[in-house]
């Protein structure tokens, strides 16, 4: 388990307990947090899960790989920190994640 | 490819050509109607083929896992022998009832088709390129800001800016190029999705000073009266630049949009077909809507789901269009005459 802080675009804060081995959009999906679509239903097809990981975390998070890359072509606004929630698993080693999801999706 | 003058007659039309727009070509040629597609992806398989060809589905009944491709492809087989027609690339741009009870489906290439039943499987609608998030951009669609090339002569002597990494980026680079007075290539990073020979031309180009390669986003245009003069763009770096163009080319990828369908007289439900679950037709007698475009109480946007749709909406078609003949159900496991259908 691990807890999950996800800050919407207007700063409002979702905590959420998540399960090892989901994901941080399946996570954001079940609890309703508002600005994550996930159109293809994490498949790494789309670009609307897309997150920035806060600075603290991006090395734990670790990098995204080639596919999701190439997909993040695809959404708004890209900084350093950007993922693709759908990417990114949860595990015990990510308790107390933030991340921050971006003004719009693609 | 059709003329355009002429109009197709048909059973009926199905419009999508995904998963459950080809298997409804097996249930209603079980029944003897015959199917002409219409889809405006360039191959069959809808999302399966466009979203995720790769990627392994786990639900479909007694295949424990199989690609997008390659249910695609096993529906295929299992539809041929019906001798389906696909028209791709195209968009139904509308459909209209006539005085006689059949309709007319008419494409964005101006072609026609007569069809007793219409069959609306079109998923999460038609693909479409996506817009890219820059404020403004849609007072310059179409006027300086395209999303696709139909006419080269459009951008001959123009100063071009082309934004995107993949395929679609890296051919009207290397093809408009030639013609341009001046092009640039943008994309948020130095890695290409694209083919790796495109890849290598593109990169002679930049070396040869014929185009001009910068890294960035693009975040505001600036224009008049729909013609861009210039965009803002902001490098990897997070430097602000500005980089002269007077035509714009993003290539962003595609995203499923309802489209015309919203404007073909039917009740529609947040972007949904209702229907009813004895025929799944729509609030139009004669047009059905099967698969992820429809909803009713209960409804499950699975592949399976889409499947039995199909079968049921077939009779339901089959009684609108031969309301006096009687439907014998069959099995094909032991119906002679439907072995004889599948060529078996």
């Amino acid at each position: 388990m691990a807890k999950i802080t996800y800050i919407a675009h207007d700063g409002t804060a979702f905590e959420v307990e998540a399960e090892n081995g989901s994901t941080v959009m399946e996570n954001a999906i079940k609890n309703a947090v508002p600005g994550i679509e996930a159109e293809c239903g994490g498949a790494c097809a789309c670009a609307t899960c897309h997150v920035y990981v806060d600075d603290a975390w991006t090395g734990k998070v670790g990098e995204a790989e080639a596919m999701e890359e190439d997909m993040l072509d695809f959404a708004y606004d890209i900084q350093p920190g950007s993922r693709l929630s759908c990417q990114i698993k949860v595990s015990d080693e990510l308790d107390g994640l933030v991340v921050r999801v971006p003004e719009r999706q693609a | 490819m059709l003329k355009k003058t002429e109009i197709v007659e048909t059973d009926v039309v199905i419009i999508g050509a995904g998963p459950v727009g080809l298997f409804a070509v097996f249930e209603l040629g079980l029944l003897d109607l015959k199917c002409h597609l219409i889809d405006i992806l360039d191959r069959p398989g809808g999302q399966c083929a466009e979203l995720y060809p790769e990627k392994p589905i786990y639900d479909i009944p007694a295949w424990p896992e199989i690609s997008g491709q390659g249910l695609t492809d096993r529906l295929m087989e299992q539809i041929e022998p019906f001798g389906p027609e696909f028209h791709f690339n195209r968009m139904v741009s509308s459909v209209e009832k006539l005085e006689d009870g059949t309709f007319e489906v008419s494409t964005d290439e101006n072609e026609k088709f007569r069809a007793k039943a219409i069959v609306i499987a079109a998923g999460g609608g038609s693909f479409q390129p996506k817009r890219p998030p820059v404020p403004g951009i849609e007072e310059y669609e179409g006027k300086s800001v395209f999303y696709s090339v139909r006419r080269m002569e459009e951008f001959r002597d123009q100063d071009i800016l082309i934004v995107g990494g993949g395929d679609s980026a890296l051919d009207w680079t290397l093809s408009l190029q030639p013609i341009a007075k001046s092009l640039t290539l943008l994309h948020r990073r130095d890695a290409f999705r694209g083919a790796p020979d495109s890849v290598n031309k593109m990169y002679k180009l930049v070396e040869e000073g014929k185009i001009d390669l910068k890294l960035g986003q693009v975040s505001g245009l600036n224009g008049a009266d729909g013609m861009v003069e210039s965009a803002s763009v902001k490098t990897k770096e997070g430097d602000m630049i500005n980089v002269a163009c007077t035509r714009i080319l993003p290539f962003f990828g595609l995203t499923m949009k309802l489209g015309p369908i919203a404007d073909w007289g039917l009740n529609l439900h947040e972007n949904l077909l209702p229907v009813d679950t004895e025929k799944f037709e729509t609030s139009e007698p004669g047009i059905f809507a099967i698969g992820d475009i429809n909803t009713y109480p209960g409804k499950l946007k699975l592949i399976l789901s889409g499947f039995h749709e199909a079968a049921l909406m077939a009779h339901a078609a089959k009684k609108h269009i031969a309301p006096d003949e009687r439907i014998v159900f069959q099995y094909t496991t032991s119906s002679t005459s439907l072995q004889k259908k599948l060529g078996v």
